[in-house]
């Protein structure tokens, strides 16, 4: 009886933890939104932030795009060439990075590459007492360090993910139309004449944004909860790397749902 | 040139990189560039059975495409599926008595609508209804129809 209480209790409050988790984030995220209007006019914060945020993300992006679309292009002329429809290779490569590849793929790079970083580093303010510092001087740390990082990845992801996309694309046709032989004009036209701008592209982009408020929150929030010792740094860091992959998988069967589904 | 000018400079490289690779998908990858600028007018066909025809389906005139399938739907007096196609602009000259046939494209490919051309001398314009249709070809039917007459042909 005793140890199924116990039981009972231990669900009860990690469920509890985790509520509580939950509203503080949301906390954070109302009040980093509160902060966001006073970023208009400080321009600088926000370019240093693209820098280290967006600017540092490209080298991967650009590669795992490029490759990424080499392998669709392969592997795809491999299965449709046994229907004769290889053809339509330009079409399966864009789609799938399109609508699904190229934002969830961004995402989870950028979660690795940037997301961690900015973990890393407002959890290393706190453990140097910078963050309190800044309030003790009445500088928010809200609108000096957390709203522009937040502002940045949410500008970074869509351009990224389109960098991606464009980059899958090319390197699908590389390996489909330079190395296996598809058509070229065959490639381009069957892409164009199923890829539809608002249905595929515009969806897309909405994704990457989700992905990129999910994304950037995540980060900041864990470096600011962070607990503020070396070891509650990198247990953060972790956090947003594994958290992010799930919120950004999770999240975009539910958008494909609703945008591709029917439903 | 400082360490500030560097980073604005790798940071205006980067938008700007983004928004063109935007901008290539839209103009290079998807359908933007075919309908873009380009209303076209609008045509009505009814067909008895449409098969697996849909909305943005292609329509094309001796295999040139010369519109899209804008909408399909279901004439609940005629019981005829009526699929409004969208024709674009510079096609301006198709004969009145033009006939419409749903077509597959290859053996599984998609299906489109094919016009073909009469001999009349006034031309389609906006909202004209064309007379002469062709469903399409379900082949489940022609299989029944096959075997049915090969049942009926062995007694």
């Amino acid at each position: 009886m005793a140890a199924m209480l116990s039981f009972f209790q231990q669900i009860g409050s990690k469920a509890f933890l985790s509520l509580a988790r939950l509203g503080r984030a949301h906390i954070f995220l109302l009040r980093t939104f509160g902060a966001l209007p006073s970023l208009w006019g400080e321009f600088r914060l926000v370019i240093a932030q693209l820098f280290s945020v967006g600017v540092a993300t490209v080298q991967i992006i650009a590669i795992s795009g490029l490759t990424v679309g080499m392998v669709l292009g392969l592997q795809g002329y491999t299965t449709l060439v046994d229907f004769g429809a290889e053809d339509s290779l330009g079409q399966m490569v864009a789609l799938s990075l399109l609508r699904e590849l190229g934002p969830v793929l961004t995402a989870i790079l950028f979660a690795g590459r940037a997301g961690s970083a900015l973990t890393a580093e407002i959890g290393l303010m706190k453990v140097t007492e910078q963050l309190p510092a800044m309030e003790i001087m009445a500088v928010d740390p809200f609108k000096r360090v957390i709203a522009p990082r937040f502002i940045a990845g949410f500008i970074s992801m869509p351009l990224l993910a389109a960098m991606f996309s464009a980059l899958g694309i090319i390197g699908g046709y590389i390996v489909g139309v330079g190395l296996v032989g598809v058509d070229d004009g065959a490639f381009w036209s069957q892409m164009q004449a199923k890829v539809d701008f608002y249905d595929d592209i515009m969806n897309g982009v909405i994704k990457s944004v989700v992905f990129g408020v999910v994304a950037t929150w995540i980060a900041v929030y864990e470096g600011y909860e962070a607990t503020p010792t070396t070891e509650g740094v990198a247990k953060a860091t972790t956090r947003t790397v594994v958290h992010t992959a799930f919120a950004v998988l999770g999240l975009d069967f539910i958008l494909t749902a609703l945008m591709f589904g029917g439903l | 040139m400082n360490q500030k000018a560097k980073m604005e400079i790798a940071v205006g490289a980067f938008i700007v990189f983004g928004i063109l690779a935007l901008l290539m998908l839209a103009l290079k990858v998807s359908n933007l560039t075919i309908l873009s600028g380009d209303d076209g007018y609008e045509l009505k066909a009814g067909f008895d059975n449409i098969g697996g025809l849909k909305a943005r389906s292609p329509v094309m005139m001796a295999g040139v495409r010369v519109g899209q399938v804008s909408n399909v739907v279901l004439d609940l007096e005629s019981f005829e599926a009526v699929v409004t196609l969208r024709i674009f602009s510079k096609y301006n000259n198709l004969p009145k008595d033009t006939s419409a046939s749903i077509f597959t494209s290859g053996l599984l490919g998609e299906q489109y609508i094919g016009l073909e051309a009469g001999g009349e001398e006034q031309v389609l314009a906006d909202g004209d209804v064309l007379a002469m249709t062709q469903s399409a070809v379900v082949l489940e039917q022609i299989i029944g129809q096959f075997l049915f007459s090969k049942a009926a042909g062995d007694d």
